[in-house]
Order: C-alpha cells, then sequence, then structure tokens
C-alpha cells in the first residue's frame, strides 16, 4: 500500500490539537508554534498532490479504503480529483496564514488553537470525503469549532451572529442528512445492498420526482453555506464578529463547502432537478450578484463590505456551475479558489488595521497610503484582484463563467457583467475613503506599516494572485478531464431520463390515456 | 380450597391504586413516598401471583429486585425530604415548584 | 530576414514589452532606496530602448512585401478551457508598428520631459513606476495578438491611468477624478467583454488573424450579429475614448500630474479605443449601422466638446475637451471608413497634443501651480521656447498647413464629405472652426497681452529646465513634418498600413482599390476651404482676445444661459449624477437598510422569534409540581395500554 497521504494531511493537524492538549496553557508562544508547524506541516504535505497528480484520468487520486462500519456499508473512503485536489490545497494553505494572523490573539490561546486545527481537520475531510456518511461527518465535525471561535474570540455582538450561523446551518444539514438517508435508502431498495460509497451511489438513477425532493433538501443545505441570495444574512453577521483568522477561514473555505457540495453531489446524483432548477438558480446567482454589490456600496463596516462582496463573487461561482459547460465549471472552480484567495486577503488587510486601530468603519480611516505605503501597496494589489482586474487572478474565473454562461443564456451573462462595473464602484469607493485623501484622523498618525510577520502572511497570498492572473494553466489543466468526466457523467443521466420520459409518454399517446393533460 | 387468582390481581390492583391516587392527592412527600412503596408492593403481589400460577421462578426473582430498587428509592427519597426540610421547613409539596420553567 | 544578431528583429518585439515592465518592476521594488536620478534614468532608458527595437522592428517590416507584413509571436497559451484558448501572443503588423513607435516615441519624450517636471516630488520613484507600467500595458494594448490579452493591457492602462490620475492623493478632488476615470471606463468594459464573449461565440476564437479572415464566414453584412459585436465594442471605445455618452472622466482627469496628461490622455491611451476600432474594420465594415452611429458619435463629440472648451478657463481643461473633439474627428473617420485616416489623426495628434500638454505643463510649472488662463497673460516673452513650441502645436491642431494637424484634418472632412454626407462634413468643418478659436483663445489668453498674474507669481516665473524643453523642441519638430507622412503624393502612411484595412479605407485621392477617386479639384479646394475654416477661427481669437479684450464679455452677457451651460459642461455631471449615480446610492441603501435587514433578515429572525414565541408557550407545561407530571405519566400509561389493547 503506498503512503496514505491524504490521511495524513487530514488528520495532522488533530495530532497537532492533541499535543497542544497537554502543554501548559501559560507557554502560549509554545502552543502557537506548534499549531503553526503543524499546518504547515501539513500544507507541505500536501504539495506532492500537486505535483503527483495525473492529469490523465478522471478517476479519483490517492484514494484508500478502509471498511468502518460494514453492516451499514459506512467506510473511510477518501482520494481527490482535479475539482478537489485545489479547495484542499487552498485549505491546508489558508490555514497556516489564519494560524500566522492568529498571534495577535490574547485570550485562551491553548483552546483557541486548538479549536483551529481541529477545524482545519473538518475542512480538509470535507474535500476529499467520497463516503457520504464520512462526508456527513466532517460537514459537522468543522461546524463547531467554528461556532466556538466566533462565539468566544469574536466582537460584540459574537453570541448572536455565532448562533445565528450555526443553526442556519444546521438546518440546512439536516435536511441533506435526510437526503443522504434517502439516498442510502433507495440504493438499498434497488441492490439490497448497504453503501454509503460516493463512487458507487453515482450509479444510482434516481426517479424524477425524487430527484426533485433530494436536490430541494442538497440545495437548502448548500445554498445556505455557500451562502446563496436569500440565505445570506448570516454571513455579514458571522464576518463582522469573528476574529481575523476567522473570517479568512469563512469565507476562504467554509463558503466553497456549500459551491463543492453542488459540484460533487447535486449535479451527478439529481441530473434532471438540477436541470430543471436551472433558472431558478441562475436567477437567484444574478440577482445575488448584483444585490451583493449594490449593498457592499453603501456599507460603513469594512468587514461586512468585504462579506457582501463575497454574496457577490459566490453569485459568480453559482452561475458558473449551472451552466453545464466546460468554460462554465472550471471558471467557477478556479473562481472559488480566487475568491478564498482575494477575500481571505482583504479580510487579513483590513484585520491588520484593526489591530492598530480597534476599529473597522471606513469614516474612521483615510489618508492611510501616506501613512503605511506597504500595507497600501498589498491592499491595492489584493482590490484589483477582488474587483477582476486582467493578469490578476480575479478576472481568469470571472471571465470563464461569463463565458460560459453567455453560450447558453446572454442575458444571465448580461446581467451578470454588470457586476464587473459595480465591483469597480464599491472597491474604489472603499479604497478611496480608507487609504485617500487627507490624512484627518489623528488616532491614524501613528499607524505602523506591516512587520515582519504581516509580510510572511500576506506575501504568499498576493504571489499566488499574480500567479494564477497570468499563468493559470496548471490549474485548468488539472481540472480538465475531472470536469470533462463529471459533465459527460451528468450530460448521460439526464440524457436517460429525458429518454425515459418520452417513451413514458409516447407510451401514454399510444394508449390515449389523457393522463398529462 | 384455593383461593382463586383474581381474587389476588384485584387486590393487587386496588393497592395500586390507592397508591397512584395517594401519590396524586396527597400533599405530605413522606406520604407520597409511602404511597409509592405501596405501588411497588401492589407489582411485587401480582408478580408473585403469576409465578405461582405459572410454576415460574422469575417473577420471584423479579419481586427481589423490585424490593431491592425501592429500598434504595426509599433511601434516596428520605434523603432528599430531609435535604428540603432542611431547606424550606416544610415538606408539603405543594410548596416545593422550584423545578418550574 | 537576418542580421547582425543572426535573427530578424522582429524576434526582439517581447523586449519592447519586457523592458518598460522591467522598468517598472526595479523602480517599483527598489526606487525608494535609489538615487531620484538613477530612478529617473532607469524609466527613461528602458523606454528609450523599447523605442529603438521598435525603430528597428519598423526597418525590419518594411523589408517585407506589404502581402507578408505580419509577425506573431506566441509564448504561452494563458487560458485555455475546452474548446476556448487565449494565447499570450503578440502580433507584429503596420498598424501595430505604427502604434508602438507613438507609444515608445512620444513615451519616451515625456519621460523625459518628466525628469524635470516631477523634480523634488515626494513620490517621484512611484511615478516613474506607474509611468512605466503604463507604457508596458499600451505596448501590451496594441501588440497583442487576440481580443482577451488586448483586454489585459486595455484594463492595464485603466489602472495606470487611475493610479497616475489619483498620484496626489491627498487631494480629494485626484483621487475622485482616479476613481471616477476607472469607473467611467469599466462600463465601457462592460461593453467590450460582452463583445469579447459573442465573438467567441460567433468566431469560437478571440485570435484577430482567425476573426478577421473568417469574417465573410460567420457574419453576413448588416447582420444583427455583426451590429450587436461593433455596437458593443465601439462602447469599450467611448469609454477608453472619452467620447459621449462616457467622455466626463477626462475633463477630470486633469487632475494628473500634466505630463501623464500628455502621455495617456491625449497621446496614447485616449486612442486605444480608436485603435481597437481601427483593429476590428473588418467587423465594422459588416455592419452599416454601426459605422453610421461610430461616425455620429464621433462627429457630435467633436463638435460638442468643442463648444465647452469655447468657455473654459482652465488651461488643462481646455486642453481636455479639446483632445475629446479630435478623439471625436478620428471616430468620425472610421465611421465612414476612413480608418487609415484615423490612425494618421491619432498620430498626428499624439505629437501636437503632447506638444500642448508639455507645453502647458512648462507654464503651468513656470508659474508655480497656476492653472488658470485669466492669471496668466503676456508669458511670451519670459518662455520664449515654450511660446514657440506652442505657437507651432496650436498652428498644427488648428490645421494651418503645413503643421501635422492641417493633413490629418483635412483627410478627415474630405472622407466625410465624399463617403459620408454633408451632415458630417459640417458637423466636422465647424467644430474645426470651434477648435482653431478655442486654441488660439488659449494661446493669447496665456501668452499675448497684459500679464494678469499675482504679484509673487510673476517675480519666479522662469523658462523650465533643459530636459523638459528638448521634448518640446522635438515635439515640435514633428508637429510641424510629421503632416508630410500622409501627403496625398507621398501617402507612406496610406500604402504601409493598407494591407491592415482590407481596402477598405484609405486616404482620399490616392489611388486604393475600391476607395473613391476624388477629383483633383474637389481635393485642392476642400484644402481651401478648410484652411480658410482655420483662419477665420484664429481671426476671431484674435479680435476677441487681442484686439477688444472686452468683448469677450459682452457676447457672454448678451448669450447668458447659454455661456451658464457651455461653462458648465451642459450640466451632464449634474444630470448623471442626479439620474445615475444619486439614485443607484438611494437604492442601495433601500435593499441595505429595508430589504436585507427587515426583509430577509427579517425573515430569518422571524422564524427564530416563531420557534422562541412557541417554546415561550410549551414551557408553561412545567410547573414544577411532582404531582402533575406523575399525572401525565400515568394518563399517558393509560392511554398506551388503551392504544395496546384496542388499536393492535
Amino acid at each position: 500500500m503506498s503512503f496514505p497521504i491524504l490521511t495524513v494531511v487530514t488528520f495532522l493537524p488533530i495530532v497537532g490539537a492533541l499535543w497542544i492538549l497537554f502543554i501548559d496553557k501559560r507557554k502560549e508562544e509554545k502552543i502557537k508554534q506548534i499549531a503553526l508547524i503543524t499546518a504547515i506541516g501539513s500544507f507541505v504535505m500536501s504539495l506532492p498532490l500537486f505535483f503527483k497528480f495525473n492529469l490523465a484520468t478522471h478517476e479519483f487520486q490517492f484514494r484508500e479504503m478502509v471498511p468502518w462500519i460494514k453492516e451499514f456499508g459506512i467506510s473511510y473512503h477518501v482520494g481527490i480529483d482535479g475539482i478537489s485536489l485545489f479547495l484542499f490545497l487552498l485549505t491546508s494553505f489558508l490555514t497556516c496564514i489564519a494560524i500566522l494572523a492568529s498571534w495577535t490573539i490574547k485570550e485562551r490561546v491553548k483552546e483557541y488553537m486548538i479549536a483551529m486545527l481541529v477545524l482545519t481537520t473538518g475542512m480538509l475531510g470535507v474535500f476529499i470525503s467520497l463516503d457520504l456518511f464520512l462526508f456527513y461527518v466532517f460537514w459537522e465535525l468543522m461546524l463547531i469549532p467554528m461556532y466556538l471561535i466566533i462565539g468566544i474570540w469574536g466582537g460584540p455582538r459574537r453570541i448572536y451572529a455565532t448562533i445565528k450561523f450555526f443553526i442556519y446551518t444546521m438546518a440546512g444539514s439536516v435536511l441533506m442528512l435526510l437526503a443522504i438517508l434517502a439516498i442510502h435508502t433507495l440504493y438499498y431498495r434497488e441492490t439490497g445492498e448497504h453503501t454509503f460509497d460516493l463512487l458507487t451511489l453515482y450509479n444510482l438513477d434516481i426517479p424524477m420526482r425524487t430527484q426533485f425532493w433530494l436536490f430541494l433538501a442538497f440545495f437548502f443545505a448548500f445554498a445556505i453555506k455557500v451562502p446563496m441570495f436569500p440565505f445570506h444574512t448570516w454571513l455579514p453577521d458571522a464576518h463582522v464578529e469573528a476574529p481575523t483568522a476567522g473570517s479568512v477561514i469563512l469565507a476562504g473555505v467554509l463558503l466553497k463547502m456549500g459551491t463543492y457540495g453542488f459540484v460533487r453531489f447535486s449535479l451527478p446524483f439529481f441530473p434532471y432537478a438540477s436541470h430543471q432548477f436551472v433558472p431558478i438558480i441562475s436567477w437567484l446567482a444574478v440577482i445575488g450578484i448584483i444585490y451583493g454589490a449594490l449593498v457592499a456600496m453603501v456599507q460603513e463596516d469594512l468587514k461586512k463590505l468585504i462579506a457582501y462582496s463575497s454574496v457577490s463573487h459566490l453569485g459568480f461561482v453559482m452561475l458558473g456551475i449551472f451552466v453545464f459547460n466546460i468554460q462554465g465549471l472550471e471558471g467557477s472552480i478556479l473562481q472559488m479558489v480566487n475568491h478564498g484567495l482575494s477575500t481571505g486577503g482583504l479580510f487579513l488587510l483590513v484585520g491588520m488595521i484593526y489591530e492598530r486601530r480597534h476599529t473597522r468603519m471606513i469614516g474612521d480611516f483615510g489618508g492611510l497610503a501616506k501613512q503605511i505605503p506597504v500595507f497600501t501597496v498589498f491592499f491595492m494589489i489584493v482590490t484589483f484582484s477582488s474587483i477582476g482586474l486582467p493578469g490578476l487572478n480575479g478576472f481568469v474565473g470571472e471571465f470563464l463563467v461569463l463565458l460560459g454562461t453567455f453560450k447558453t443564456n446572454v442575458l444571465y451573462a448580461t446581467l451578470a457583467t454588470t457586476g464587473v462595473i459595480l465591483s469597480a464602484c464599491y472597491m474604489l469607493w472603499m479604497f478611496q475613503r480608507v487609504m485617500f485623501n487627507k490624512l484627518s484622523n489623528k488616532k491614524n498618525r501613528d499607524m505602523a506599516d506591516l512587520n515582519r510577520r504581516e509580510w510572511a502572511i500576506i506575501l504568499p497570498i498576493v504571489m499566488l494572485i499574480f500567479f494564477i492572473g497570468i499563468y493559470p494553466k496548471p490549474i485548468i489543466s488539472r481540472l480538465d478531464v475531472s470536469v470533462n468526466h463529471l459533465l459527460s457523467q451528468v450530460d448521460a443521466k439526464y440524457k436517460k431520463t429525458v429518454n425515459r420520459l418520452k417513451i413514458a409518454e409516447e407510451k401514454l399517446v399510444l394508449k390515449g390515456d389523457p393522463l398529462w393533460k | 380450597m384455593t383461593i382463586p387468582l383474581t381474587w389476588y390481581l384485584i387486590l393487587s390492583g386496588s393497592l395500586f391504586t390507592i397508591g397512584a391516587v395517594g401519590v396524586l392527592v396527597r400533599r405530605n412527600a413522606l406520604v407520597i413516598l409511602m404511597s409509592i412503596e405501596l405501588m411497588l408492593n401492589a407489582v411485587n403481589l401480582a408478580f408473585v401471583t403469576f409465578s405461582r400460577q405459572h410454576e415460574s421462578m422469575d417473577g420471584q426473582i423479579f419481586v427481589f429486585f423490585i424490593m431491592t430498587v425501592a429500598a434504595a428509592e426509599a433511601a434516596v427519597g428520605l434523603a432528599i425530604v430531609v435535604a428540603l426540610f432542611k431547606n424550606k421547613s416544610t415538606i408539603n409539596v405543594d410548596d416545593i415548584n422550584i423545578m418550574k420553567w | 530576414m537576418p542580421n547582425v544578431f543572426g535573427e530578424s528583429f522582429l524576434d526582439l518585439i517581447g523586449f519592447v514589452l519586457l523592458l518598460p515592465l522591467a522598468g517598472a518592476v526595479v523602480n517599483g521594488l527598489c526606487g525608494k532606496r535609489l538615487n531620484t536620478s538613477v530612478v529617473g534614468y532607469i524609466g527613461c532608458a528602458t523606454i528609450g530602448l523599447a523605442f529603438l527595437i521598435s525603430v528597428l522592428v519598423f526597418i525590419d517590416l518594411l523589408r517585407l512585401s506589404p502581402e507578408h507584413r505580419l509577425f506573431e509571436k506566441e509564448f504561452f497559451t494563458w487560458i485555455g478551457s475546452g474548446t476556448f484558448t487565449a494565447i499570450a501572443g503578440l502580433q507584429v503588423d503596420p498598424l501595430s508598428t505604427v502604434m508602438i513607435l507613438v507609444v515608445t516615441g512620444v513615451g519616451f519624450l515625456i519621460h523625459v520631459y518628466s525628469i524635470g517636471y516631477m523634480h523634488g516630488d515626494e513620490g517621484y520613484y512611484r511615478y516613474f513606476t506607474y509611468l512605466n507600467l503604463f507604457t508596458f500595458s499600451m505596448l501590451l494594448l496594441v501588440l497583442a495578438n487576440n481580443f482577451l490579452l488586448m483586454f489585459i493591457g486595455w484594463e492595464g492602462v485603466g489602472l495606470c491611468s487611475y493610479l497616475l490620475i489619483g498620484y496626489w492623493f491627498e487631494k480629494k478632488s485626484a483621487s475622485s477624478a482616479g476613481k471616477k476615470a476607472f469607473i467611467v471606463n469599466r462600463v465601457g468594459d462592460f461593453g467590450f467583454i460582452l463583445a469579447i464573449l459573442l465573438i467567441f461565440v460567433t468566431f469560437n476564437t478571440v485570435d484577430f488573424t482567425e476573426v478577421f479572415h473568417s469574417t465573410p464566414e460567420h457574419l453576413t453584412t448588416g447582420s444583427v450579429v455583426a451590429t450587436a459585436i461593433t455596437l458593443l465594442l465601439f462602447l469599450g471605445a467611448t469609454g477608453k475614448s472619452a467620447q459621449i455618452p462616457l467622455y466626463t472622466w477626462l475633463p477630470d482627469a486633469m487632475e494628473g500630474p500634466t505630463p501623464v496628461s500628455a502621455l495617456i490622455h491625449a497621446a496614447t491611451m485616449v486612442t486605444a479605443g480608436v485603435y481597437m476600432v481601427v483593429r476590428c474594420n473588418v467587423l465594422f465594415v459588416m455592419s452599416p449601422f454601426s459605422l453610421t452611429v461610430v461616425a455620429v458619435i464621433g462627429g457630435a463629440t467633436a463638435l460638442f466638446a468643442a463648444t465647452i472648451g469655447l468657455v473654459q478657463n482652465d488651461i488643462k481643461r481646455v486642453l481636455a475637451y479639446s483632445t475629446v473633439s479630435q478623439i471625436g474627428y478620428m471616430f468620425l473617420a472610421c465611421g465612414v471608413g476612413g480608418f487609415i485616416t484615423a490612425v494618421f489623426h491619432l498620430m498626428t495628434h499624439a505629437f501636437f497634443k503632447a506638444l500642448l500638454f508639455l507645453g502647458s505643463g512648462s507654464v503651468i510649472h513656470a508659474l508655480g501651480g497656476e492653472q488658470d488662463m485669466r492669471k496668466m497673460g503676456g508669458l511670451r516673452k519670459k518662455l520664449p521656447t515654450t511660446y514657440k513650441t506652442f505657437l507651432i502645436g496650436t498652428l498644427a491642431i488648428a490645421g494651418i498647413p503645413p503643421f501635422a494637424g492641417f493633413f490629418s484634418k483635412d483627410e478627415i472632412l474630405l472622407e466625410a464629405y465624399t463617403k459620408g454626407n454633408l451632415i458630417f462634413w459640417g458637423l466636422g468643418a465647424f467644430a474645426a472652426l470651434l477648435t482653431a478659436f478655442y486654441m488660439f483663445r488659449l494661446l493669447f489668453m496665456t501668452f499675448h497681452g497684459k500679464s494678469r498674474m499675482d504679484k509673487d507669481v510673476e517675480a519666479h516665473v522662469h523658462e523650465s529646465p533643459r530636459n523638459m524643453l528638448i521634448p518640446l523642441i522635438v515635439l515640435a519638430l514633428l508637429s510641424a513634418v510629421g503632416g508630410f507622412l500622409g501627403l496625398p503624393a507621398a501617402s507612406a502612411i496610406n500604402s504601409f498600413l493598407a494591407p491592415v484595412v482590407g481596402g477598405g479605407g484609405h486616404i482620399g485621392g490616392v489611388d486604393g482599390g475600391q476607395a473613391h477617386h476624388v477629383s483633383q479639384n474637389l481635393m485642392f479646394s476642400m484644402m481651401g476651404l478648410s484652411t480658410g475654416i482655420a483662419v477665420v477661427g484664429i481671426a476671431l481669437a484674435y479680435l476677441m482676445y487681442i484686439k477688444k479684450p472686452e468683448l469677450p464679455t459682452q457676447i457672454a452677457g448678451m448669450f447668458k444661459l447659454i455661456y451658464k451651460i457651455l461653462l458648465n459642461k451642459y450640466y451632464v455631471d449634474e444630470i448623471y449624477d442626479a439620474t445615475i449615480v444619486n439614485p443607484t446610492i438611494k437604492s442601495s441603501f433601500f435593499l441595505w437598510r429595508w430589504i436585507d435587514v427587515k426583509v430577509i433578515d427579517g425573515f430569518v429572525n422571524g422564524v427564530a422569534r416563531l420557534v422562541e414565541l412557541n417554546s415561550e408557550a410549551l414551557r408553561l407545561f412545567q410547573t414544577g409540581f411532582v404531582r402533575n407530571y406523575a399525572l401525565s405519566m400515568l394518563f399517558g400509561g393509560i392511554v398506551i395500554i388503551i392504544c395496546a389493547l384496542f388499536l393492535l
């Protein structure tokens, strides 16, 4: 058996958490170091996945399978394909950044770091699970540390925010659990075999009407997580109250679980229902793009502004997933990664000035460019990445999504493109009010520029922003085969259902049965 | 002459009802505890009756268990009553409703 | 075509791009620690070298036969997804060569000028970083061999424009102007992106050569798709090239340092829209309707901006409106099919407008930052070199032979008349009259008459240093002789650019495929006429600002309303604010405060509240009396027993 790289990467953080458990909580520096080392270790270990990834196959790679609860066909089955590869890497990467950004945490450092590491394992597990039960376990596992991180280390309204986040997400997940059980039962009825294995269950041909309801159940779970308009209101609250690292992880990874879920589960399980839902989802996505941008424009709190901009950006991702062509889907996946980098970067940068000034209100700033020039440069690059300036990462994903959408529906694409104008409006207006003009607020006079730790946090993100913008090929080429396979799989199943429908109708016509009237 | 089964069961049922009514209507915690004992013993009687009827020892064994539980329960119950009396100077259950909401 | 390097110089095209980029990177990363003069040298040397390479490329291209003057160099696949590929590749053809020569040539002069102009500024290295980055983006824009790569350059110049307009970011007006420029341009980009999408869906490629070669297969003349593509592209062009309705950012952009206005907002970036339309001439020709739109917008903008230019008092704003107006001319030329003429005017305009801006910069520099022409006057003696070069520039833009502007503007009017109609010609001719008038008004108000300067300003007036004057002189030379390139007899530019426009648009008078044969008589009478128009304009300006300086105030008093409207630029900014900006912000507030917080979040919290209310009611069942619990247990037990007995 080959080296179980996925397991090691995924569970290394939890090992780190256990290690920290046995350390005196007064040794804060040591705890932080251990957390950072495990996170970096996990990230470094995950790099071979990128380099050894086989571009030629759509099969899941680096697979590991161990039976877990045999009676119900539950197994520890993990593996990775082009779609999950980058989300997995993004997670392990952002964790390092987030932990490094948590150096300024003062209270309950030990508990914080443990929560952070457990969270990481949960997130990593979600992206590699090839077993529905396992997936659900990881999905819920990550919820609890996040709940604690917002609820204990958050801002003044943290309790409200974290309970809202928790219950909202839970409400969705419960429906998903039901749907998972339903899929399991359907398969059992058809074959008499208990299994939660994703790859086996993919073969299941779910009846049309059932597809509709199960799709809806998954839809709520994922749409809340994404979050799609109008399920987004937990996001601004959670972001505003969460500590910096919490926001970074929330925006960078947690939101992607929703979109990833759509790609991994909703599309291949319910192709027919997915097609039926295209108008609804596309409209919600388009509304989300425009609405998120407009609401972002008038925010007074930097974090809220970025939170609403996430709603707008994720609208692009959703739009791209539900056009069922390669450009749209690849654009979406790329956009997930891009959003993680640029929005994560924005939260980090806002966190840096928050630590200096203990305010996030746009009105309290102004003229910072002169005071902290290095910060300004980074902030500007990340801002423009978020706006989608060509040559930076945001553009590539956005453009591919628009291209994919345009091929299937000109109206959606045109409306979505207005987001291009609006994103410039709210981002640049914010940037002007924070960084430019006269330094009028005296409290800003003694702000220090970036220190070495902050350099280390933001520099890798900016480098990736440039890299993906200029040479996205290594990423897109790894997506190609998997995405193509997924689309053909969905298409074949969809056609099968439609054909069956046609045959059924023909039969009815032959019989002269007026049932369909 | 053997006493028919029904008589035993009627006695057991009557005892149980007396116990249940006692639990529901009396206010004195001690009396309630005693009523509970009465209910338990009503059950014991039924067990013994059926045990003899079916000529099986299972019922007898159960009775022993129940007696043990009843003893433990009486001990715990009396301890609670004593503790309550110390705190509230009353064992009237109407005055003890701190478990509300 | 081997040379000393064993290879064709065309292969070096990558360096034309790379050098400015390298300059930007070096200055950006270590400029703060470098000596200011080193920063300046790096900035200028990279552009200078790029210019030299461009010249070599140009020479090499000339040595090829006209049909083969297309050289493509592909570096790597930038985006490849499914059937969509966008390659990072460059394309050298006559059109892009003309553009890179203008960009690097004029750019180099402006870099040199900047060394003097920006001397002592705090952000010196920042300035040169942006300027080099701008040159890189502009070169990428004109050299790209496909639409998407062109879009990088397109947005890159927008970014640099944003950064440079807001260069003095501590001034609120400057940072607002930068923001406005970027956002207004984004409106144009909205069109450009959609055009690229439509082009890909129609042609299944975004490569220039492939698109233009397969145009006849995929598009029919006058089809909806052709019109849609071209109109969307043109929307992009109106943004970048400051045409109606998206021109409002350009006058505000004058907040930037003057050399920036010269480079970006006169010579190069704002003409990118013209370049793009000419580049896509094959597409535009497919849609007569779009061409008419282009011509109408161009002509209307030419006239509209000129009228505003008549009454402005800020020296740079006059030049800004003049730029808008002149680019309108270029679009007018494109619209009537005179694509080469448009490029010709683009080139001459680059020379004389850069000259005028740099000249005004020299004046502003001398006056310590004063831009109001009402506080100038009589500078002729004090700034002799600036005055002479400025005069040449003014003559060139007014269209006095033999200066550059005359030839190109005359060609445009000729084209408008022969290929378009009398209305287009009328628009152009009237705008030409106004141009001559307001430019000489500017000249007279600034350099002639009595000094109206403040005393302490006047005391410090000095001619600019040499490194600022030399670019002025070179540009003055170019403005004086640049027009001969398009001289009908020689018409070098016509035959050079002919392959690019596929026979669609030739400079009138010269044999060019199916182009109109314009009689010599018509041509010369047009020349005479346009010269006459210019002279009338100049004479009017002379009358009003030299002979009878009280006249302008009287006229303004007579036409109060018109004057006020013109002075306030037709209130277009105010109208946009009232109809677009403010409603958007108001509705955003409405969406946030009402829809988001009250309705959507209200619903979410409402659900939570509902659950809470139910719980409030249900918890009353917990009385705390043990007997109640016992009773319900008993009751429950009885119910279960009854169910078990009777229902099962």
